[in-house]
């Protein structure tokens, strides 16, 4: 049995919280490049040049690129023959959360309890924390901040199967369209379809973390990915919203096999500042 | 997109009704930072018929929560957030401490561009997740008021050329429809 400190995870995740802030995924900058030379508006074209402006200026002065550092999403794939030691995973994990996010001068955004006072908890803790057992030996931990101007634009929504094909493309495009130039697009789209009312928002959210341009195995979904970032793109909504091409970069879906009687479909948004970042200990 | 235009607060009628949705602008002067929960604060006070802790007369509001500054730096990363979450209280601020000017990102409610045309306000928009960019343009920050709310309290900020867009001009010209309505394709 492999053993790995609690020590370990919190240097990790301090290091992770950090990192993911200030360094945005290459595959990001990339379609925000490729973004560039497609846009026609001129605006458009004047905001992917400032936002890849400020991810050079980011990485290099190691500075959070969005004050919007995010609730930390913290996904933990342990193999079952890791033994951890030393302390609690989950004390381990905000630890790390509290120090990166002290350490690397991020924005504390998270407040103790939704309803009443909402007073910020001071340390961005508690982070929001996904567990899955796999096979193996090794402890996988993924960073997934996430800022409210992308998540306040989410939607999840049971529909009926007689909904079908058709019913899950409108309620999709509505919600995008509905979210216009609030998320800071140009946008990442995030679909779960199926399973059960809330693993349809969790698949929704993991479908963000797929490296962009990358396609859904199943060739049905594929094309429909494709289908749907043409529709999306067809709007004119454009980077910021402001009129333009390029309104989101891709779209990105997960399906699970569901009930006879059910069609859950989740829509997660995510701004072009979209920050994941893993490390394998 | 057009010449670009110097504003300086204070904000004039008559430098507000030289600006029009789509112009480039860059923002010089004191402006004041405020989010939801400072709103809120601003509203009360107001409703109370108190006094504010900041004068809004002929002033800007800047939607922005900050980043903590790195040693030697005035502010961090500090980008404008989503302007709707304000659309409840800026009608009030406009209509009851002269405000004059926003800045933040994403469009507005039809009652916050009424209330605009009515008393001859700009709301202006910045680059959603440019915040260091932005963060290079603030000289001096300060907090105000409401210190208490940490990243939300009311900061006074002196910021030179910094780059923003007419958005939504006193006119209610309003560059999210203009904008989207010209790149939109039939479906």
């Amino acid at each position: 049995m492999k053993e790995i400190t609690v020590q370990q995870i919190t240097d990790a995740v301090r290091t992770l919280c950090m990192d993911v802030s200030f360094d945005l995924p290459r595959d990001v900058e990339a379609a925000l490049t490729d973004g560039l030379a497609k846009e026609e508006s001129p605006f458009g074209k004047y905001c992917l040049e400032q936002i890849l402006h400020n991810c050079h200026l980011a990485r290099e002065s190691r500075q959070a690129m969005c004050q919007d550092t995010g609730i930390a999403v913290v996904y933990l794939s342990v193999g079952q023959d890791v033994h951890i030691i030393g302390g609690s995973l989950t004390e381990a994990i905000h630890e790390g959360v509290r120090q990166g996010y002290e350490d690397g001068y991020l924005r504390k955004s998270v407040v103790e309890e939704p309803l009443f006072e909402r007073s910020n908890t001071g340390d961005n803790t508690p982070a929001v924390i996904h567990t899955e057992i796999v096979p193996g030996d090794a402890l996988r931990i993924m960073v997934v901040p996430k800022g409210a101007g992308s998540e306040n634009m989410g939607a999840v929504k049971m529909l009926k199967p007689a909904d079908g094909l058709e019913g899950a493309k409108q309620f999709i495009l509505d919600t995008v369209r509905n979210a216009g130039g609030n998320p800071c697009p140009p946008i990442v789209v995030g679909v779960g379809v199926g399973g059960t009312m809330e693993k349809a928002p969790m698949l929704a959210k993991q479908a963000l973390t797929r490296e962009i341009g990358s396609r859904n195995e199943d060739p049905r979904y594929a094309k429909l990915e494709e289908e749907l970032l043409e529709a999306i793109n067809n709007m004119g909504i454009g980077p910021q919203g402001l009129g333009g091409r390029v309104t989101a970069l891709a779209v990105h879906i997960e399906q699970y096999p569901t009930h006879i009687a059910m069609l859950p479909v989740a829509v997660n948004i995510n701004c072009h500042a979209a920050r994941h970042k893993e490390i394998v200990l | 997109m057009s010449e670009i235009k110097r504003v300086t607060t204070p904000l004039t009628e008559e430098a507000i009704k030289d600006l029009h949705a789509g112009d480039s602008v860059l923002l010089s002067g004191v402006i004041y930072t405020a989010r939801d929960k400072a709103h809120k604060r601003l509203c009360d006070t107001l409703a109370a018929g108190k006094p504010l802790p900041v004068d809004l007369q002929n002033q800007l509001i800047y939607y922005v929560g900050p980043a903590p500054a790195k040693p030697g730096q005035p502010i961090g990363s500090c980008g404008p957030t989503t302007s709707s979450r304000m659309d409840s209280y800026a009608p009030i601020l406009m209509r009851e401490a002269g405000l004059k000017g926003m800045l933040g990102k994403g469009p507005r409610s039809k009652e916050v561009v009424d209330v605009m045309k009515e008393q001859t306000a700009v709301y202006l928009a910045a680059i959603g997740g440019t915040g260091v960019s932005i963060s290079h343009a603030v000289k001096k920050a300060e907090v105000v008021a409401y210190e208490d709310l940490a990243t939300c309290a009311i900061r006074r900020l002196e910021v030179e050329d910094l780059p923003c867009i007419v958005a939504i001009d006193c006119q209610g010209n309003n560059l999210y429809e203009i904008g989207v309505e010209t790149y939109k394709r039939d479906m």
